[in-house]
């Protein structure tokens, strides 16, 4: 699926969360080398989200949905996949053993959303503290007014 | 020679068990192996939580290894990285880098932020380098806006200048940092000084000196101000001699070399597995800068080379940015003689506040000014990522809209949080003091690992 807006083509594929790991290898062999980015986006307030006609009777959209960034550096290419990762069983595959290079941003993904990446070496949180609750970047996790959290300190 | 029970017959995978104090151990081949397991096994990176870290206080062990703390609180560590350092005497085993001690939810602030107001957000994560901050930002919700090929001229090179002019400023601040990290300490003072006569150029167009929210959605906040060609030309005479002065100072100097080369070394294929971009990546030979693999603004206008290392190495990465500068200095010429007039920003009513006369003579622009600043405006649905050559590496960032005047996500992919994971790859089997060195090479900048 191509998206073209003002002249800058994304490539944009939809994949089901059982064929990622499948998706990113072949992807690799293809000669996607990098895995330049990984995110997620939860979709918790703006379910109906607009997906291109092609691709929008097969993909069963869920609240959350993580995106990959892959970059071809000898192909000058870009593509990104946008797995839906449904919020009763809110995990994935990791993607280290084929992009080491995904471990810090698969741990960010995990302390902000609550993402489980199964077979990840080290899924522990990374910005926030270890003890902290909760995931920050949920959209039913309220800015402002948060009680203190940290070790000892009067809340 | 007699056998033995423990023999093993070809073609079986597990090659020896023997009885040890921690019971049966068992050899795996090499292919049934993992990834994941090598790596806990013998990779570089630490795989530890402070919890168990901790359980280990007091403890004796026999391999004569030991964990110890590096920071947040040291003055090589850039802000407040703190390593986990696994030893046995100087030398660096495994390490890991924890981070988040400058975390204040900049993702999440960008949620509640109107696009005009997110450049002010964004401009304080990577705060050597704040004009590429906003320059990506404002060019995904140009994106989103379908207006990316509609920034008039002018704009388009006021922000080249800028940015090539942020990246001189972000890498004379390596210099300083780097000197100063190895016990160049002269350094630091010269790579300040020259620093500060870049931002004082900044401060004459934005007003600031850094955090300058000068490049915003639609073009750029205000025309350069008179006089600006002399101040950019008054830089470009006095920086070679400069940089000429360094090059005698460090480049050639038997004990610089002594620290740096050979330090820190990661190879081209680690390198891209590992995501690292940047100087980090081209050290190591492989020529890669998305202003030309991939041109955004008019960076297919102008002629710049590459600059690559061949040892991937800490001293390859000191000389890329020196080097670095000579070639935005190269563009920056390129762009004086190429600067178009025209408008600064986009005639588009839907992002551009109308002109400050305009107010005081006419009711609608009034309260379009004042709608412009306190709603916003609407971005229309959909998802958009741009990346750019940021001085630390690519830069990008992604935002979703829900057609609000807010962005429903916004995620800049930071260089430094990606660029820190090849810290422990660099530092393993070298000294303590090489450590500073390999943190000091990767240039991270605290604000923008956390966000």
């Amino acid at each position: 699926m191509t998206t073209i807006s003002g002249g800058v083509v994304d490539d944009v594929r939809f994949v089901a969360k059982t064929d990622y790991l499948k998706q990113l290898a072949a992807l690799r062999d293809e000669g996607f080398e990098m895995c330049v980015d990984l995110t997620a986006v939860d979709y918790l307030t703006h379910p109906g989200r607009v997906l291109p006609a092609d691709v929008a009777d097969t993909v069963a959209l869920e609240r959350f949905e993580v995106v990959v960034n892959l970059l071809s550096l000898s192909q000058r290419r870009r593509v990104r996949l946008r797995v839906q990762v449904a919020e009763a069983n809110a995990s994935i595959d990791s993607a280290f053993d084929l992009y080491p290079g995904t471990e810090a941003m698969e741990r960010e993904v995990f302390d902000m959303f609550g993402i489980r990446f199964e077979g990840h070496p080290d899924l522990t949180r990374i910005l926030m503290p270890e003890d902290w609750q909760g995931h920050p970047l949920r959209k039913d996790y309220a800015q402002g007014n948060i009680p203190v959290q940290f070790k000892g300190a009067a809340s | 020679m007699t056998t033995t029970e423990n023999q093993t017959k070809p073609g079986e995978s597990k090659i020896a068990a023997a009885e040890t104090g921690e019971g049966r151990q068992e050899l795996q081949l090499r292919k049934d192996i993992s990834t994941k397991e090598m790596l806990r096994g013998s990779g570089a990176v630490l795989r530890m939580s402070e919890a168990e870290v901790a359980s280990l206080a007091g403890v004796q062990s026999e391999d004569q290894t030991m964990i110890i703390n590096m920071g947040p609180q040291h003055p090589s560590t850039h802000g407040v990285l703190r390593l986990m350092l696994e030893l046995r005497g100087e030398t660096v085993l495994r390490c890991k880098p924890v981070i988040g001690y400058l975390h204040t939810g900049m993702e999440k602030t960008g949620e509640s932020l109107s696009y005009l107001q997110g450049a002010t957000n964004v401009t304080r994560m990577d705060y050597a380098s704040p004009l590429n901050n906003e320059l990506v930002f404002a060019m995904t919700t140009e994106k989103l806006l379908g207006i990316d090929q509609d920034i008039p001229e002018r704009a388009v090179w006021i922000r080249m200048l800028l940015s090539e002019l942020n990246r001189i400023s972000s890498h004379l601040l390596f210099l300083a940092t780097n000197g100063m990290d190895i016990g160049a300490v002269s350094m630091m003072i010269y790579g300040l000084r020259d620093r500060e006569e870049v931002l004082r150029f900044f401060q004459k167009v934005t007003g600031l000196r850094m955090n300058h929210n000068f490049i915003r959605p639609g073009g750029v906040a205000a025309d350069l101000p008179a006089g600006w060609r002399d101040e950019v030309l008054k830089l470009l005479e006095s920086l070679p001699k400069r940089l000429a002065e360094y090059e005698i100072l460090m480049t050639g100097q038997p004990i610089w070399r002594e620290r740096l080369q050979g330090v820190g070394v990661i190879t081209r294929d680690e390198a891209i597995a590992l995501s690292a971009t940047g100087p980090i990546l081209r050290s190591t030979g492989l020529s890669w800068d998305l202003r030309r693999d991939m041109p955004y603004l008019r960076y297919d206008k102008v002629q710049f080379d590459v600059i690559v290392g061949s040892f991937g190495d800490a001293f390859d990465r000191y000389s890329i940015r020196l080097n670095e500068i000579r070639e935005s200095m190269k563009i920056v010429r390129q762009v004086l003689e190429a600067m178009p007039q025209g408008d600064y920003r986009i005639q588009d009513k839907k992002v551009t506040p109308p002109p400050r006369g305009r107010i005081d003579e006419s009711m609608e622009a009034l309260i379009h000014h004042f709608k412009i600043f306190t709603e916003g405006f609407k971005v229309p649905v959909g998802e958009a990522y741009v990346a750019i050559e940021s001085p630390r590496g690519e830069i990008a960032c992604y935002i979703a809209s829900d057609g609000s005047s807010t962005p429903y996500r916004m995620h800049v992919r930071a260089p430094s949080f990606v660029n820190i994971q090849s810290m422990p790859l660099m530092m393993r089997g070298g000294l303590v003091a090489d450590a500073v060195a390999v943190i000091s090479s990767v240039d991270p900048v605290l604000g923008e690992v956390d966000r």
